[in-house]
């Protein structure tokens, strides 16, 4: 179960007030129902924001505008016990994997403007060193740069890989931890369990300082594809057809 | 010599002794009594033999053996989250501990490949394992024990055409002294006898049907009844509401009116809401939307209509005085409208200023059976962790609702549950702020 450490009170009463808000606007000025996904997905929105859109203040993280396959990916872990969220799991327990490719794809789709990022919550040289490690990596220590992967702009790569911009700072480190810990997995071969764990704490700080402090470039959406072949192997990756694999998940 | 009268031993040691005795004599026979009720009505087993695994499977008997294995939801306990179908893994929590739901694929070492179809049968009828240890009743074989030999032979043949999965099973924990055979065994003699499924012959075979499943691969009285103080249900015709031990659901009463009877309802809502997880009357979620998913939207509507059948004839309790509706005139005044804010802010985008609902998409709150109910455990729940209906074959994208364990308090939501349950014709009992922090969990922050 998810206990917030005290220190995300303060983010959890903001995210609170924002969301009580946002659906209040929505929910009230009322757009009439439509027979629609995004009718079907108003259950995200509570957490994720208004479309999807939860802005880099709170703890949830936007979904608006990711890769399809990405967010299908993680729909399923969620379902299939690889990711760990009590509420997550609960919602989607007893949904098909065509449903959720179909909320995937909903969200994937929508291209909505993204607020300013917060400003830097750490000092100039972690910040000079968190943007090292993202766009170079640590060759010595055999850590791969986030941009080899995560696209350039950082912005991800279509269909399966998500894009790091835009994100909570709370977020980003909250993923570091699972990651390491094993709370949180993709389909083998993990590699971003085996980057995550090649990490040291001050390492997570300032890459996640430096990342929740840059603006999300225009467009905003994934690169189609990589320079460069990926440093690793990973499981979450498309398969043959050109989708996302992991949907054969038995259960 | 004369006698020592000191030798001789004195009255109270031998009353001493005659009592011990006598403690030793009924010892012995409730230990034999035990003993005997543990093994009635056992079959004498055959081991799985050369010929019996190869020779090709009926494929009409493994057919019906998958269909059956649906009906008795089997895949529910035996196949993990993520896990590879039937290879077990699943801890069950019950408050004597952790039972762990055993590999059913046909692997010979880890599962159940060596076991025969009279290992099998013994499993299902008598509770006992392959190896002779008893069962844990965690596995429903009071209810299994109702079905006949030639189902639980298809369920097993079935099994072992699944693909062989090698996994040991997980130990379970329980505390002592719930994990010894012997306190299992008492348990069983107070508590177990195997049965045979009687038709009733002054019903229909559609009912018959229906009481077939109903108490048998269905166990619903597993979750439909309370339990005693060990854990034990008081009988599979009993299917009076219980809550579901550790979970907190309340699985709602089939023979009352007011909360989950079905008596004056049409059959085609009872099968539309067990084959699709909606119907015109409402929706299934928490453990219901589990067993509509995994199991009864597999069945077929002859089946389904004879649960239905038999569900509408259950005996219903009369139906307790409606308490009214709290008003704005009273002690409640200041609740209902913080109740109303919160609905008018949160709420009636979906479910309506007028609590109508959407049919089909949003469930109407007036006179919604499970806003009303008591206890409120499931309404709580729902607001708590928010939810979809089942993805069925005939409602594959249903709408769902978010949930509110993050975005209101425990006030909040004790305040807005009161108004809803005292709104549009609703009258129900309040709902205390502590009511909310019992269900919460550790879902988000309450405070």
């Amino acid at each position: 179960m998810f206990r917030p450490p005290a220190r995300l009170r303060f983010a959890f009463c903001l995210a609170t007030a924002v969301s009580w808000l946002l659906p209040f606007q929505d929910l009230v000025a009322a757009p009439a129902f439509e027979d629609s996904t995004a009718q079907r997905a108003l259950a995200c929105t509570g957490c994720h924001g208004r479309e999807g859109r939860a802005a880099s203040d709170g703890y949830y993280p936007r979904i608006a505008g990711k890769p399809d396959g990405y967010l299908y990916n993680q729909l399923l872990n969620f379902r299939d016990g690889r990711r760990n969220y009590a509420l997550m799991t609960h919602l989607l327990e007893h949904l098909s994997d065509d449903y959720l490719r179909e909320l995937a794809g909903y969200f994937s789709g929508l291209d909505l403007p993204y607020p300013a990022p917060q400003p830097a919550a750490v000092d100039n040289a972690t910040l000079a060193r968190g943007k090292a490690l993202v766009l170079n990596g640590d060759a010595t220590r055999g850590i791969p740069a986030c941009a080899q992967c995560h696209g350039e702009a950082l912005t991800g790569v279509a269909p399966a890989v998500p894009g790091l911009l835009g994100l909570p700072r709370d977020y980003l480190n909250s993923q570091f931890g699972a990651w390491q810990i094993g709370q949180r997995k993709a389909l083998e071969p993990d590699c971003m369990a085996q980057v995550a764990r090649q990490l040291r704490p001050d390492d997570i700080a300032a890459l996640t300082g430096w990342l929740a402090a840059q603006p999300v470039p225009t467009p905003s959406k994934a690169a189609n594809s990589l320079p460069a072949p990926m440093p690793l192997p990973c499981g979450g990756m498309p398969s043959g057809d050109g989708r996302a694999s992991g949907g054969g998940a038995a259960r | 010599m004369g006698a020592h009268p000191a030798a001789a031993p004195p009255d109270d040691v031998r009353a001493m002794k005659r009592l011990l005795l006598a403690l030793l004599l009924i010892g012995a026979a409730l230990a034999a009594a035990v003993f005997a009720l543990n093994r009635l009505d056992e079959a004498p087993v055959e081991e799985r033999s050369a010929g019996e695994s190869a020779r090709p499977a009926d494929a009409a008997q493994v057919e019906r053996g998958r269909y059956l294995a649906l009906a008795g939801n089997c895949a529910g306990c035996h196949t993990a989250r993520g896990g590879a179908p039937y290879a077990g893994g699943t801890g069950i929590d019950t408050p004597f501990g952790t039972v762990f739901a055993s590999n059913l694929t046909p692997d010979k070492r880890t599962g159940i490949g060596e076991w025969s179809a009279s290992h099998f049968w013994r499993a299902m009828h008598n509770g006992r394992s392959r190896d002779g240890r008893l069962l844990y009743p965690v596995f429903p074989y009071p209810n299994y024990t109702r079905i006949t030999r030639d189902d639980s032979d298809a369920i097993h043949a079935w099994l072992m055409t699944v693909t062989p999965v090698e996994r040991p099973n997980t130990a379970h924990t329980l505390r002592f002294p719930y994990d010894t055979q012997a306190s299992l065994a008492v348990w069983r003699a107070l508590f177990f006898r195997p049965q045979a499924h009687e038709p009733r012959t002054d019903r229909s075979a559609e009912w018959n049907r229906g009481a077939y499943l109903v108490n048998g691969l269905g166990h619903c009285n597993a979750c439909h009844s309370g339990r005693n103080l060990f854990g034990a249900t008081t009988g599979t015709m009993d299917l009076s509401g219980g809550l579901i031990p550790v979970q907190n659901w309340y699985a709602p009463s089939l023979a009352a009116g007011e909360e989950a009877g079905v008596a004056g309802w049409d059959t085609r809502e009872v099968v539309d809401l067990l084959a699709t997880g909606v119907s015109s009357r409402g929706s299934v979620l928490g453990p219901m939307a589990d067993v509509v998913f995994r199991s009864t939207q597999h069945l077929t509507p002859v089946d389904l209509t004879g649960i239905a059948a038999f569900l509408k004839e259950l005996p219903q309790v009369p139906p307790a005085p409606r308490p009214a509706a709290l008003t704005s005139a009273g002690p409640y005044a200041a609740t209902l409208q913080r109740g109303a804010d919160v609905y008018e802010a949160q709420c009636a985008g979906c479910h309506g200023t007028d609590g109508k609902g959407r049919p089909g998409a949003y469930p109407a709150l007036a006179g919604n059976r499970a806003v009303t109910m008591d206890p409120p455990a499931n309404l709580v729940h729902i607001v708590l962790g928010g939810g979809y209906p089942p993805s069925t074959q005939r409602n594959p994208r249903p709408y769902g609702m978010p949930p509110y364990a993050t975005v209101l308090n425990d006030a909040e939501i004790a305040a807005v549950l009161t108004m809803i349950r005292n709104s549009w014709g609703n009258g129900a009992a309040p709902i205390a702020t502590p009511d909310v922090q019992r269900y919460r969990g550790g879902r988000g922050s309450g405070g």
